[in-house]
């Protein structure tokens, strides 16, 4: 019991002081000893471990009440436990007070200790960074180091900044940010991300982020304001927490008060109205549920998922389209030239003249034909160049007005280009409107896609759909070898939202749709999906900017991960509801007939708010 | 100006709840966030007044729960 805070330790004291008087004076009541004490005196010894434990009740509520807020959880407790002393059931009043205060010793364990577990997950803040100075290696202040510096980060150390790496090569551990254990190997030039751990090599590094801008701080950013963005069952919560405590406190009102006008037994009926009282907290849902979500999206980001809110997790849960971007996403990303196919020029001559057309993109399929190419570009040379998004570039070149892109681009330009079928991407390149040839560029498919697929589909999803701004050879080829539903290609970027609102339509009422991309190009699809998916980002400030969720490395299976996550947390959330709102009303009902007495009352008020606590924390259990 | 303070003995849900609400109307605040989970409170405002808004915002938490302190 180290980790408990003063507040925790005096508040054990008192209950463990109260306790032994008030099992002292239980024993006296039942061997008949207090008998021989006339009532007052009786009250007065039930008194003082009532005061013990209930002082700082009193206080609160006393003070809230100069404040204006009467329908408070101490003040409700202040006039259920008077009352009942007023009724004469002294040990009950003293026995509610015990329990409710034990119910909130436990309860502010209970989240210190979860609270605790999530941020040791999130545990990845750098203490230092170590800057050469005069040949010496001094120990700075992350915050304190400025873009351009030169960092060293020693075997074992935490990566501090964002950085690039200047000297030395070495394996880096991102196992803290993305769950992944193998591992990553980097050496000169490679980017390397704050957060992570380096492992086996020192190496020298120039920062590229500020601290706060960097990924560590980002991350950290990120989770803790998943709380913000608040599921609907939460609000559902809040509001209901509203309305709850004063309906069931004029309850209380009305039944202390009018049967006895009849009756006249007025300490019967008071006692069933300070049952009521002792029920009217709606404590139990308004710790528990946001607990959960928050336990949800904790379990998440140790699996290296990022969740930006409850709300998201809850949307999660209901996904049955998955709409995925095929390149980057369900491909490798990784484009690479398989075949040069000239038409009156040679080889070299094609490829250098696509690569001086490619030169400003920073398409991958451009990247992949100047490395192609491998020599330098001279600029210098180009003028004019301008992109037709989705079709391909032109430029002027040695003043040849060179075209380069798809079979449409070429038709537009009413250039006759022998149309190839081979799989792969297809990239016909035209000088002054005479056709030169066809580049071939392919791509592969991502390790672990198929399985992801197939786990979406376990998981409930129904429908999986691919959009592409590829030919229809290169796309059915991929769907066919990923078992997808559907697949649209030959997509303009513009495209690809009508598509995905169409599938929204088609969705059912509590279907959701997801949309899964790299996040470089499809931020408007990303925004326009219920819920968007970024994947493979790590460090890409526009896929955070623009996705809900962050898939922080490449695998795709995390997605099917992160809906077993958000249904198990739905379901907790939604076991902890029906729970606490069925033994809440049962308890209202049996009360007010009378059979319910006050220490049913406190195990429905406290009980079950432990009860849902310790359900609440299941959320965090690794899956 | 935006500033993150840490929050002690912040013991419940609805009363992080009702702190932000009372520092939200608090003249000057532009945004503020009290999150229960972490223990922390964000808050926004303008940065000549930012002391004397702080005061007014350790009044209206002590107002919600009298235990929870800001840490300054």
């Amino acid at each position: 019991m180290g980790s408990l805070t003063k507040k925790q330790r005096t508040a054990l004291l008192r209950i463990i002081v109260t306790f032994v008087l008030f099992a002292g004076l239980m024993v006296c009541e039942h061997t008949g000893v207090l008998d021989f004490l006339p009532w007052w005196a009786e009250a007065l010894i039930f008194v003082v471990p009532y005061l013990i434990i209930g002082y700082d009740i009193i206080i609160k509520a006393a003070k809230n009440i100069m404040h204006g807020h009467v329908f408070d959880e101490n003040f409700l407790m202040l006039v259920a436990t008077v009352a009942a002393f007023c009724i004469g059931e002294y040990s009950e009043a003293v026995a509610v007070m015990l329990f409710y205060q034990v119910g909130e010793l436990f309860q502010s364990y209970a989240v210190g200790k979860s609270r605790n577990s999530i941020t040791e997950l999130m545990n990845i803040v750098p203490e230092y960074a170590n800057i050469e100075w005069d040949g010496e290696l001094k120990q700075v202040d992350p915050d304190d180091v400025e873009v351009g510096d030169t960092i060293v980060i020693k075997p074992g150390e935490r990566i501090p900044l964002d950085a690039v790496i200047t000297e030395g090569d070495t394996m880096i551990d991102t196992a803290a940010l993305t769950g992944e254990s193998v591992p990553r190997h980097a050496s000169v030039g490679d980017e390397i991300i704050s957060g992570c751990i380096n492992g086996s090599g020192t190496i020298k590094a120039t920062v590229t982020k500020a601290f706060e801008d960097s990924t560590v701080t980002r991350i950290l950013e990120l989770v803790e304001n998943a709380g913000s963005k608040k599921a609907k069952t939460e609000n559902f919560i809040t509001r209901f927490a509203k309305v709850y405590t004063p309906f069931v406190t004029i309850a209380a009102l009305i039944l202390a008060v009018i049967p006895p006008l009849f009756d006249g037994d007025w300490s019967e009926w008071i006692a069933r109205a300070c049952t009521f009282l002792v029920i009217s907290c709606p404590c139990a849902l308004v710790i528990s549920v946001p607990l959960g979500f928050f336990g949800g999206i904790g379990s998440a980001s140790r699996s290296g998922i990022l969740v930006k809110g409850g709300s998201y997790l809850e949307i999660v849960s209901d996904l049955k389209t998955a709409v995925f971007d095929k390149t980057g996403t369900l491909t490798k990303g990784e484009f690479r030239v398989s075949s040069v196919q000239p038409e009156g020029c040679t080889e070299k001559e094609l490829l250098e003249i696509a690569a001086y057309a490619e030169c400003y993109s920073d398409h991958p399929i451009a990247a992949s034909i100047r490395e192609a190419y491998g020599e330098s570009i001279n600029t210098e040379r180009v003028t004019d160049s301008g992109e037709t998004a989705g079709h391909g570039v032109s430029a002027m070149i040695d003043g040849k007005r060179v075209i380069l892109g798809n079979i449409a681009l070429m038709r537009d330009n009413g250039i006759e280009a022998r149309e190839l079928s081979s799989a792969g991407t297809v990239v016909y390149a035209a000088a002054d409107d005479a056709y030169i040839g066809a580049i071939v560029i392919s791509d592969s498919i991502k390790e672990g896609s198929a399985e992801a697929i197939k786990e979406l589909k376990a998981a409930g999803a129904k429908k999986c759909v691919m959009l592409t701004g590829d030919r229809k050879a290169e796309a059915d080829a991929v769907a066919a070898q990923l078992g997808l539903d559907m697949h649209y290609s030959e997509l303009l970027p513009a495209d690809k939202v009508g598509i995905v609102e169409k599938l929204l339509k088609d969705c059912g009422k509590n279907e959701k749709l997801a949309f899964v991309g790299d996040g470089i190009n499809d931020a408007p699809v990303l925004a326009r999906a219920d819920i968007g998916i970024a994947m493979g980002s790590m460090g890409s400030d526009a896929a955070i900017e623009a996705a809900d969720i962050v898939i922080m490395d490449d695998d795709l299976r995390k997605i099917p991960k992160v809906m077993k996550i958000a249904s198990r947390t739905m379901r907790i959330v939604r076991e902890n509801i029906v729970f606490a709102l069925a033994v809440k009303f049962a308890v209202l009902v049996l009360g007010a007939l009378g059979i319910a007495n006050m220490w049913l009352a406190v195990f429905a008020d406290v009980g079950v708010a432990v009860i849902a606590i310790l359900n609440s924390m299941r959320t965090l259990r690794k899956s | 100006m935006k500033k993150k303070f840490k929050l002690q003995d912040l013991d419940c849900a609805n009363c992080a709840q009702k702190m932000e609400d009372a520092i939200k109307k608090i003249p000057g605040v532009t945004d503020a966030s009290v999150n229960f989970m972490m223990q922390k409170m964000t808050i926004e405002a303008d940065d000549d007044k930012f002391d004397e808004i702080m005061k007014q915002v350790q009044t209206a938490c002590s107002k919600v729960e009298p235990d929870c302190r800001i840490i300054m």
